[in-house]
């Protein structure tokens, strides 16, 4: 091989040039997609916030207005994420590292099938079963005997119409992207890392909190801010299930309970007219916003200390 | 032993001299011995070695004496690794392992019934082909690893002594005593390589088994490690599988030569004797014809 059959590639083929192009075109398009949305929900939104609260109703302002429903939403999404991620971790360490090969795919294909069930069904599913049998056994034993903590206390709903079950019927709908997440990551720790800590005499358990655990950290973190980021938005299952009334209640047990930003646009919606679909549309505003300090929040997160995928 | 020694010509370096003097001291050695004390020899009876249907290794017999460094060599994929790792189960990671005959350390079979896998880790420790430092944990951390393991519960105190006591048995104290806190990864590859070897010793084990620890190192690492095995020979007993013949010859008491008849078959143990006799009169043609690179 002479010197002279390896100059420089500046010339492009036409094939690079159209594949580039198209990637550069799809790249640029999620942007203008996502400042149209931001673009839109602001200038509709505007009005919502700064109009005449005299045309809209009820006449509070619009702190007072949207502060319960980003309370309720907050609320139900932490509750959800509370439920799910030790969950989904679990489940996600033992399709990775427990269970028999085959086993573990099936699982993990069941797993993934939760992820196709729409949100609706979900929301069906846990105000005519989660609810009652909820209402029936565990409820009522949560008022009783813990009701000292805030979370518990107030009347017990009967139609189980309330913030837990709302939680729980999130933290399932979660499930699937949190356990898919992490199981892949936890598949990912360098066999050599297993194997050192194997090799000092771990058990699994140690090896799996030695050397799985703290390699996966970070990718659990970013899957649990994913499902974060769909139990905040999270509209039909919500607006199905939950029983809602204007104000900050942090009892999860009752009929009362803060609604969220987007069961409450899914609720009024239909019949809003004037300032008040502004008013809604800047909601929304403002759901777009905690969904991006989340995310915001999670790279943080993820990329603090130092992480095993780096090494 | 001695006409051996005597009996080897010319391609013995001074180091393997040097070597035979210290096999000379050895024995006074014993009868003092500590923990880890010349009963901890390893005896191997007739081993095979199978993933599944696959039989990788078949009827390896050998003794390994405490205190000594035993080399394992011969070409890819004859089955000197899993043997190796066979001394301290970590080959049972692959489903489907398992083994024939028996690997006995200080009297007790590792394969005995009721032997827990964990436990025999613990007395046979084990350093890899690349240093596997935990990326998440600092130095300090990494030395300590091993020994807060099983629940056990060490106060401050007592972890900052093992982690001196460690450092300085694989000779990188001096390079990390001020940095100590920070991440085991951001050293260079021979001294990752050195702090494995402290995490492996931390734990106190009997026998320390070493999987071409230099083969992802540079000479002087490589130069570094090798002393190293020279000191720890004096504490444990140490069996290394290597690729680098001069390694062998220039390391190791005895030498154990595996080699394959083809694909598919299993690896044997040709021979193995003092290494000084391995490397110049060996009792089988195929050895000869490996140390004195004629194939392999």
């Amino acid at each position: 091989m002479s010197s002279s059959t390896i100059t420089r590639a500046t010339v492009t083929r036409r094939g690079d040039r159209v594949f580039s192009g198209l990637s550069r075109g799809a790249g640029i398009a999620i942007l203008v997609i996502l400042a149209g949305v931001a673009t839109f929900l602001f200038v509709e939104g505007r009005a919502g916030i700064f109009g005449d609260t005299e045309e809209m109703s009820g006449s509070d302002s619009f702190l007072q207005y949207v502060g319960p429903l980003v309370f309720g939403t907050v609320f139900a999404a932490t509750l959800a994420l509370l439920f799910a991620a030790p969950l989904a971790v679990a489940v996600a360490l033992y399709i990775s590292h427990y269970a028999p090969r085959r086993l573990a795919q099936t699982l993990g294909y069941i797993i993934d099938l939760l992820a196709a069930i729409p949100s609706v069904v979900f929301g069906i599913w846990g105000i005519t079963v989660l609810a009652p049998l909820l209402t029936d056994n565990i409820y009522p034993w949560l008022n009783a005997n813990l009701d000292f903590i805030p979370f518990f206390s107030g009347t017990v709903s009967t139609s189980g119409r309330s913030m837990l079950t709302a939680g729980l019927v999130l933290a399932v709908m979660i499930l699937p992207i949190v356990t898919a997440i992490s199981r892949e990551v936890f598949l990912q720790t360098p066999r050599l890392h297993e194997e050192a800590s194997l090799a000092l005499g771990a058990t699994r358990w140690e090896m799996i909190r030695q050397a799985v655990l703290p390699y996966g950290r970070s990718g659990v973190i970013s899957g649990a801010m994913l499902g974060l980021g769909r139990a905040l938005g999270e509209t039909m299952a919500v607006t199905i299930i939950l029983s809602p009334s204007d104000g900050y209640f942090w009892s999860v047990l009752t009929n009362q309970n803060s609604n969220t930003i987007a069961s409450n646009i899914a609720l009024k919606f239909p019949e809003a007219y004037g300032l008040d679909v502004n008013r809604l549309i800047a909601t929304g505003l403002v759901l777009f916003a905690i969904t991006f300090i989340v995310n915001a929040l999670a790279r943080r997160i993820a990329n603090a200390g130092f992480s095993g995928a780096d090494g | 032993m001695d006409t051996e020694t005597s009996g080897a010509p010319l391609m013995m370096t001074q180091r393997t001299a040097n070597r035979g003097e210290t096999e000379m001291i050895e024995p006074q050695a014993i009868p003092d011995a500590g923990p880890t004390g010349a009963s901890n020899r390893l005896e191997v009876s007739d081993l095979s070695i199978y993933y599944g249907d696959f039989r990788a290794v078949e009827g390896v017999s050998m003794e390994i004496e405490a205190r000594s460094i035993t080399a394992l060599i011969g070409p890819s994929g004859c089955g000197k690794s899993t043997f190796l790792r066979s001394l301290n189960r970590m080959h049972e990671v692959i489903d489907g392992a398992r083994v024939e005959g028996s690997v006995r350390l200080a009297g007790q079979d590792l394969y005995g019934p009721g032997v827990d896998p964990v436990e025999v880790r613990r007395r046979v420790g084990m350093v890899f082909q690349r240093p596997n430092p935990f990326p998440t944990m600092s130095i300090y951390d990494n030395v300590v690893a091993g020994l807060r393991l099983n629940s056990k519960r060490m106060r401050r105190s007592e972890t900052d002594v093992a982690v001196e006591r460690s450092l300085r048995g694989a000779n990188l104290w001096e390079e990390v005593k001020d940095r100590l806190d920070k991440p085991g990864s951001g050293l260079s590859g021979g001294q990752q390589q050195r702090l494995c070897i402290a995490r492996a010793t931390a734990v106190e084990p009997d026998v320390l088994l070493m999987d071409e620890p230099c083969s992802a190192l540079d000479p002087i690492s490589t130069l570094a490690i090798e002393q190293l095995m020279l000191k720890l020979k004096q504490d444990y007993t140490i069996v290394i599988v290597t690729h680098n013949m001069q390694q062998a010859a220039r390391v190791s008491d005895r030498t154990g030569f595996f080699n394959i008849e083809g694909t598919g078959k299993p690896g044997r143990l040709i021979e193995i004797d003092d290494t000084t006799k391995m490397f110049s009169t060996p009792a089988e043609q195929a050895t000869q014809d490996y140390v004195t690179g004629r194939f392999g």
